[in-house]
């Protein structure tokens, strides 16, 4: 019998006895969906993690140093490598070099001060850095009052909340009894001015001709408008996130602001202005240690954690293991609904079996009815219990975000199904099927005909 | 019943030409059945043999003798046993698809065999919702749809009136002598198998009594 045949008279088979076969299919889509539901919990929390990780902007991040100022992160770096004094400065070209390796979104210098900043007359002392567009999506921002920077160059400026707090004259408090929302409303468009020392250049012929830079330092004032206020505390901030008050990154670079190591660049025979530190923005933290080793590879040194992204993958891994487990148990039981299903259509239908072997029908083709009929099952079930585990896990998150949203937490996705687990769920639920199929097919195909055609 | 073994058919030796017409009368356990059951390859024989066109059947793998059921011998029984969630036409047409026939060729066929046996208007129609006469003729149509050289008939007509019975003897004969099949029938109506059969051979208790030619005629040529 050919397949189409066998799987066509297996359709009609299970409408004749349809309410035995529709439970046994809702038995199997209950598998597949506590199945389903179970994975998607754990991939959806794996992606939660790992966008939390990305946000962090710890996993995807090169710190690149110069050999020349001799602020190496390790030991292993100091001992290795050409010696300081041969080593590239850290300065736009090599930034520009860096940026074009493949893997690197972007790179640039780390630029933060501390300076005075004047509001409503009051001087007031912070860190100020400059900040790349891109950090928008850095956790830091998450959550934040207002609006990020509308260009990356706008004189704008971002209060992390308990300095906000200070500019208006409150008490100093823990960061977590600051309310941001409350503070925004009478500093947001308010304007802010940044007192810095900018390096200027100067014709002194003298350093010119040593080979080194000559510079004066001028007091500038720059007006910022404040455009938003950040949520998170500066202790919780990671990275380039830490500091009181944020500038538009492209702002900064064009300030020029005095930095400790320009002091440096007058002793530097190279000339050039350099940059302490350059931020290396990776595409995804498994990129992060080819871009690190092409890095050294051009004498730098650098810093990153690669590390725990590894152990945190080892844990999902296990924690999908376990939840599969789970799911699969409820499939296990469905498959001997199926057993038992097909069992009983043998007992009910010994007749029908023993006509169709008397006219003609080998031991294969019996056993291909059943297990089409297995099989059918299984797809039915399956794609009936991927939309239910779909269902199932929205139902999930839908209460998980009800809940956080009343303890005032974000909502989060906390579920994810994937086109692979639709159809490896789909797949795995037919295997399991026939797998069910096989002892009650085989005991149709070797029924006797005479015995199944008596009649009493 | 379990291990003890029965003799339902014992010592019998019977030659049958191609396109004869033979009864094989016996009453109730008398092994008529079983005989047929033998000749038909849905029994293997403890001892002895069956041999068809050449083919000892007790030899035949379990694949080859559902290949000889499928092309080489149509079978009606006393019940009809038609399959009673299908239609007509489906039911006709299964030993098609055991057979691997072409779709399109499978639905002509099995109309043709039924428009043969007179249930042109009923294609469409399941077995219970027909008359008992109607459900043999069905049945009828479907042993011969792949036009086997062999038909064997277990009581055709124990189910049916006289009428009705008439009706389904008349078909068989009408393959016989126009499609040449071999008609092997079993019966305990003498009377039907000295009205239609060539050939009578009687049996009891297993064992045969009398193997007669019926009026003057005895089949077509052919040795097996």
């Amino acid at each position: 019998m050919k397949f189409y045949d066998a799987a066509e008279l297996a359709g009609r088979n299970l409408r004749e006895s349809i309410l035995r076969n529709s439970l046994t299919t809702v038995g199997v889509s209950v598998g597949v969906a506590s199945l389903v539901a179970m994975l998607s919990l754990g991939i959806g929390l794996q992606q939660l993690a790992n966008r939390r990780l990305e946000k962090s902007g710890l996993f995807d991040t090169v710190v690149v140093t110069s050999r020349r100022d001799l602020r190496g992160f390790n030991r292993e770096q100091e001992e290795n490598g050409p010696a300081p004094a041969d080593s590239p400065s850290l300065d736009e070209a090599k930034r520009q070099q860096i940026e074009k390796l493949p893997h690197v979104r972007e790179a640039y210098p780390d630029i933060r001060f501390v300076s005075e900043l004047r509001y409503d007359d009051q001087p007031h002392i912070a860190s100020v850095a400059g900040i790349p567009s891109s950090a928008k999506s850095n956790e830091a921002f998450d959550g934040m009052q207002g609006a990020f920077f509308s260009a990356d160059s706008a004189p704008e400026a971002i209060l992390q909340k308990s300095f906000a707090a200070e500019l208006l004259g409150n008490k100093p408090r823990p960061d977590d009894e600051v309310n941001a929302a409350i503070l925004a409303p009478s500093l947001i468009r308010k304007k802010l001015v940044l007192h810095y020392a900018e390096r200027t250049s100067s014709q002194s012929g003298d350093a010119q001709a040593k080979g080194g830079a000559a510079y004066s330092v001028v007091s500038r004032e720059q007006a910022l408008t404040i455009v938003g206020i950040s949520e998170t505390g500066p202790d919780a901030m990671r990275g380039q996130a830490r500091a009181r008050v944020f500038i538009p990154l492209r702002l900064a670079e064009s300030l020029h602001v005095m930095q400790p190591s320009d002091l440096r660049d007058t002793t530097n025979t190279a000339g050039a202005q350099t940059y302490t530190t350059i931020e290396v923005r990776v595409d995804s933290p498994a990129n992060v240690q080819p871009v690190e080793d092409s890095i050294k590879k051009m004498g730098f040194n650098t810093f990153s954690i690669t590390d725990a992204t590894k152990s945190l993958r080892r844990f999902f891994a296990v924690l999908d293991l376990f939840l599969g487990i789970f799911g699969s148990l409820a499939l296990a039981v469905a498959s001997i609904g199926i057993v038992n299903t097909l069992v009983m259509a043998i007992l009910e239908r010994r007749r029908e079996i023993g006509i169709m072997k008397a006219i003609g029908a080998s031991d294969a083709d019996v056993r291909g009815l059943f297990f089409a009929e297995a099989g059918t099952m299984g797809i039915f079930g399956g794609v009936l219990g991927v939309a239910l585990g779909w269902a199932l896990g929205r139902l999930i998150n839908f209460g998980t975000n009800v809940y956080l949203r009343r303890q005032h937490f974000p909502a989060e996705q906390i579920w994810f199904v994937p086109w692979w687990l639709v159809s490896g769920a789909i797949v795995f639920a037919v295997v399991v099927s026939l797998l069910s199929g096989l002892y009650p097919a085989a005991r149709a195909a070797r029924l006797d005909p005479v015995q199944a055609l008596r009649y009493e | 019943m379990g291990e003890v073994l029965i003799r339902a058919v014992d010592g019998i030796s019977i030659g049958v030409r191609h396109g004869e017409f033979v009864a094989l009368l016996g009453a109730s356990g008398s092994g008529k059945s079983s005989l047929l059951n033998l000749i038909a390859g849905l029994d293997r024989p403890s001892s002895g043999k069956v041999i068809v066109q050449g083919h000892d059947l007790g030899k035949l793998s379990r694949m080859d003798l559902a290949k000889y059921r499928l092309h080489t011998v149509g079978m009606v029984f006393q019940s009809f046993n038609l399959i009673p969630t299908m239609t007509l036409l489906e039911n006709v047409e299964l030993p098609l698809r055991f057979a691997e026939a072409a779709r399109g060729e499978r639905k002509k066929l099995a109309q043709q065999a039924l428009n043969r046996v007179g249930l042109s208007a009923r294609l469409r129609h399941r077995p219970t919702e027909l008359s008992g006469g109607e459900q043999q003729r069905a049945a009828l149509a479907r042993a011969v749809i792949n036009q086997p050289q062999i038909l064997l008939a277990d009581e055709p007509t124990g189910n049916l009136d006289s009428r009705t019975g008439t009706e389904i003897m008349n078909l068989i004969r009408e393959f016989n002598q126009n499609l040449g099949m071999t008609v092997l029938m079993v019966t305990h109506e003498r009377s039907l198998a000295e009205r239609y059969a060539k050939r009578m051979i009687s049996l009891a208790d297993g064992k045969l009594t009398s193997d007669e030619p019926n009026g003057t005629t005895t089949g077509g040529a052919g040795e097996r």
